[in-house]
């Protein structure tokens, strides 16, 4: 099918859902393609014990608009932090004078399933860890180059770069590694545990309403394999942990330090609900 | 005014104020009988114009992010959340909305996500600044009440 026609098609299908609104707020139909080449999985059957029968992508919940910039790569504003991130990736930083090629060489051969399997067991800190952190251990320990601060310096594009070499691939982690399953029950318990003024957990909104308006916003159910996002309302790059910072901020709770052993664990377990649809990174979302 | 006066006339003010205090009931002194909460929470009627702002301000109770309400067209977007409120005070007295604001969880389930409006059995790690804070004031919620009284 070409590509324009695709995206008219796409287009009137979620137009339908957002005029209705009230009536009609189930996720609107797909497929995504992108760029009218690569097929992205954006409902899937979910892995053995999730809650929910079908995992969706957030993408399915978004209007017209915000779709089509997902679904062209030209016209998607994230792109340009994934161009940045290629840059970071061929640059010289650090006391050992190298850059990530230096040893990776072609990420898209080196780097190809990094996007999609990460959280990570790390025997050495005896913790999982996330992107985001695996290149600041390389940053460090190989480079002599200093750690990106959260959400700072390189961060988001160079996370950005990484995940976006895995588009499409589906999300799948593994959890049977070293202690993972521990961070799996401590992720799952955050998820259910109401925090708060407000007194709304993850599964309030997430699970047992996805697929209704809160006010203008369509919740969904607030899948991970977009990440890093780019959000029209910021008109930024927003990574995952500062997500998790907002949803728990709006819940009028404390909110727990990014990269915390709280957000690693729920990061797990979020990752292990979103299995098994397609790396998007960098989606578009409102 | 004399210096004399005004000092006066302020400690009046703070007198009367303190008067008026002494007779809200705290969100721990509520009493709920048969999903009802039988009189005023300030001992003074609720005000519903008062109550129809804090029902759509989105610093006070919020309510349309969870509740449809045609009584409130100026305001785009309405939430999907909860049921909507049309009609609402031909469904729930008075003494039972006012339970519903204070703390949902005792008219509907424990899973109910509707936040307690006057209760501070609430999540954990609430923000630190807010701990021991309701989200609504008692005359707020008195005001809500009447408010929700009037959407026959
Ligand atoms: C001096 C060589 C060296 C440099 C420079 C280097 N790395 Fe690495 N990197 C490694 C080695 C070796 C590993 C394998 C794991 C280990 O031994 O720590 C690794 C592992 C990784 C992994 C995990 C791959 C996987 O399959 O899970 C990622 C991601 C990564 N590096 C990213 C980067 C990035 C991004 C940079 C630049 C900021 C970088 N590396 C710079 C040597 C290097
Ligand atoms: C008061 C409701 C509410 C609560 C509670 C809440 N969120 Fe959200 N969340 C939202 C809204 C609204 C959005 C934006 C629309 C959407 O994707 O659902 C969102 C978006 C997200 C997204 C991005 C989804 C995407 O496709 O880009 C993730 C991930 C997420 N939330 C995770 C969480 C986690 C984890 C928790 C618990 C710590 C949580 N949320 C609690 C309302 C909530
Ligand atoms: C986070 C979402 C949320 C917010 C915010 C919220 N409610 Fe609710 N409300 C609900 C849900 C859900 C129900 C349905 C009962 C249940 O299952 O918990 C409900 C039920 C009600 C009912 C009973 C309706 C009926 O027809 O039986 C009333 C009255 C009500 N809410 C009033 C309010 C008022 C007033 C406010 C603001 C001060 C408010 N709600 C804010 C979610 C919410």
């Amino acid at each position: 099918m070409n590509r324009k026609l695709l995206i008219v098609l796409l287009g009137t299908t979620s137009l339908y859902s957002m005029v209705s609104r009230v009536a009609l707020a189930d996720p609107s139909e797909g497929p995504l393609f992108i760029d009218g080449e690569i097929e992205m999985i954006t409902r899937t059957e979910s892995v053995e014990g999730h809650p929910l029968p079908e995992v969706i992508s957030g993408w399915h919940y978004r209007t017209e608009s915000t779709q089509a910039l997902e679904a062209d790569s030209f016209e998607n504003p994230g792109m340009l932090a994934v161009e940045e991130g290629e840059v970071l990736w061929n640059t010289v930083e650090g006391s050992e004078g190298k850059s990530c090629a230096s040893c990776h060489d072609d990420a898209a051969e080196s780097m190809a399933t990094v996007g999609a399997s990460y959280p990570k067991w790390d025997a050495g800190s005896a913790k999982p860890i996330n992107v985001e952190q695996r290149i600041n251990m390389c940053r460090v320990e190989k480079m002599g180059a200093e750690a990106y601060p959260f959400d700072k310096g390189g961060q988001k594009p160079m996370t950005a770069f990484l995940k976006n070499l895995s588009l499409g691939e589906p999300v799948r982690i593994d959890v049977e590694e070293g202690e993972m399953q521990a961070w799996w029950e401590r992720g799952k318990e955050m998820y259910y545990t109401r925090t708060g003024q407000l007194d709304l957990s993850c599964a309030s909104c997430h699970e047992k309403n996805n697929g209704k308006y809160i006010r203008a916003d369509h919740l969904s159910q607030g899948n991970v394999n977009g990440f890093p996002t780019y959000r029209l309302k910021q008109s930024a790059l927003v990574s995952l942990h500062n997500r998790f910072r907002g949803c728990i901020r709006d819940t009028r709770a404390e909110m727990p330090d990014a990269f915390s052993d709280e957000l690693m664990a729920l990061e797990v377990y979020t990752t292990w609900r979103s299995q098994g649809l397609s790396v998007e990174t960098p989606a578009v979302r409102q | 005014m004399t210096l004399f006066k005004r000092l006066l006339s302020g400690c009046t003010i703070v007198a009367l104020m303190t008067v008026a205090r002494a007779d809200i009931v705290a969100p721990g002194d509520v009493t709920i009988e048969n999903l009802r909460i039988g009189t005023s929470l300030t001992g003074q009627a609720g005000d519903p114009v008062e109550g129809r702002k804090v029902f759509a301000d989105r610093k006070l109770g919020n309510c349309l992010a969870c509740h449809v309400n045609s009584d409130i067209p100026e305001q785009l977007f309405h939430g999907e959340v909860g049921p909507a409120l049309d009609g609402v005070a031909a469904r729930w007295e008075p003494e039972q909305l006012r339970t519903i604001v204070v703390n949902s969880k005792a008219v509907f389930t424990d899973a109910s996500v509707m936040p307690g409006f006057y209760s501070l059995d609430v999540g954990e790690n609430v923000r630190e600044d807010l701990v021991g804070v309701t989200i609504l004031t008692a005359q707020q919620v008195e005001d809500v009440v009447a408010y929700l009284s009037t959407l026959k």
